[in-house]
């Protein structure tokens, strides 16, 4: 029951990616060249109301479903490899126009090319897995 | 008749382009339900985990997880999948994706023509490049791909949770990841693109 709940938050989020128009390639160049608001507003408003959200859970003890409390685990902060890896990060998502969630949604579109991008991002990730300790951390 | 016409009305009003603030909100509320579902709102980990399901654990221990733990992600994207199935087959948008005429301007530079390939998709993307009988698509779909997915385990994140999750929670690492998202973003966009498409 608890993983049939991931899949239907699983479909709003496909659907809300397909209806705010984030997974169009179109967009994130347009983004990129600064000629409209639309995905900063996108962006701006899920983090303010989540960080809202968040604030008003911790503050006021809101609990998770286990009756656990709503925190978040911080990351070990290095300047490097974060400004680093974010860098070739949006190299990628500015060339093919979708992060990682739309490129689950665009295949659930039907459009086969991102087939090839879902196998080349977890080559990716199998990269990084297999040079982490040769890179800046 | 009238039973009919309710529900294709709620779907017409709903399978509009939707306002940036009625998606944002979406978001906010996507990232509640999995905060008090008690998982951290992430999609790329996902990557590690097909890593780890095609057996990579044997040779880099990175990759050694309980993918018991993992359960949850898969079917979340599972769902994300059937969201774009839904969204492209009962959701149809009545008109195509309205970017910026400056935009549409500059893709022509780029010898990319927007009315035209909002003829063959509702403007996701350029389908003459993006396609599987286009080499020169494909191999941008490798690189892309590549560095997404390298870029994003490297970050410990990607627009999901770092750009929402990470910034909600006011996390300094999450604010260097998303300026450097921006970095390369640009980077592509107004060095690189020109030179690959022009």
């Amino acid at each position: 029951m608890r993983l049939f709940s991931f899949f239907l938050v699983g479909s709003f989020f496909g659907i809300v990616m397909t209806k705010s128009e984030a997974i169009s390639w179109f967009r994130i160049v347009e983004m990129f060249r600064f000629e409209s608001f639309h995905m900063y507003g996108i962006i701006g408003t899920a983090v303010a109301l989540s960080a809202a959200i968040l604030w008003i859970a911790k503050s006021r003890g809101i609990k998770t479903i286990d009756g656990k409390q709503v925190q978040y685990t911080p990351m070990t902060f290095s300047f490097k490899r974060h400004i680093l890896a974010g860098s070739i990060f949006g190299l990628g998502w500015g060339l093919i126009g979708a992060c990682p969630g739309p490129i689950y949604v665009l295949l659930g579109q039907g459009y086969g090319i991102f087939i090839v991008v879902l196998l080349s991002a977890t080559l990716g990730a199998f990269a990084y897995g297999a040079t982490q300790k040769y890179l800046p951390h | 008749m009238e039973l009919v016409n309710y529900p294709t009305s709620f779907l017409d009003i709903i399978s509009q382009p939707w306002h940036w603030a009625i998606s944002g909100a979406s978001l906010a509320l996507i990232l509640w339900l999995m905060t008090w579902l008690g998982r951290k709102f992430g999609i790329s980990t996902s990557f590690e985990t097909w890593c780890s399901v095609a057996g990579a654990g044997k040779r880099f221990s990175f990759f050694q997880r309980d993918l018991k733990n993992d359960m949850w992600r898969i079917v979340f994207v599972a769902g994300a999948i059937m969201g774009g199935f839904l969204s492209a087959n009962y959701l149809q948008s009545p008109s195509p994706v309205g970017i910026s005429d400056e935009t549409i301007a500059h893709l022509a530079t780029w010898n990319i023509n927007y009315s035209a390939s909002v003829t063959e998709n509702p403007g996701f993307l350029p389908f003459e490049i993006f396609n599987l009988t286009n080499p020169f698509g494909i191999l941008l779909a490798v690189i892309g791909g590549f560095l997404v997915g390298f870029g994003a385990r490297y970050a410990k994140g990607c627009t999901s949770g770092h750009a929402i999750t990470g910034l909600a929670h006011l996390q300094l690492p999450s604010l260097v990841t998303v300026i450097g998202f921006f970095i390369g973003g640009l980077i592509m966009t107004h060095l690189f693109m020109p030179f690959i498409f022009g």
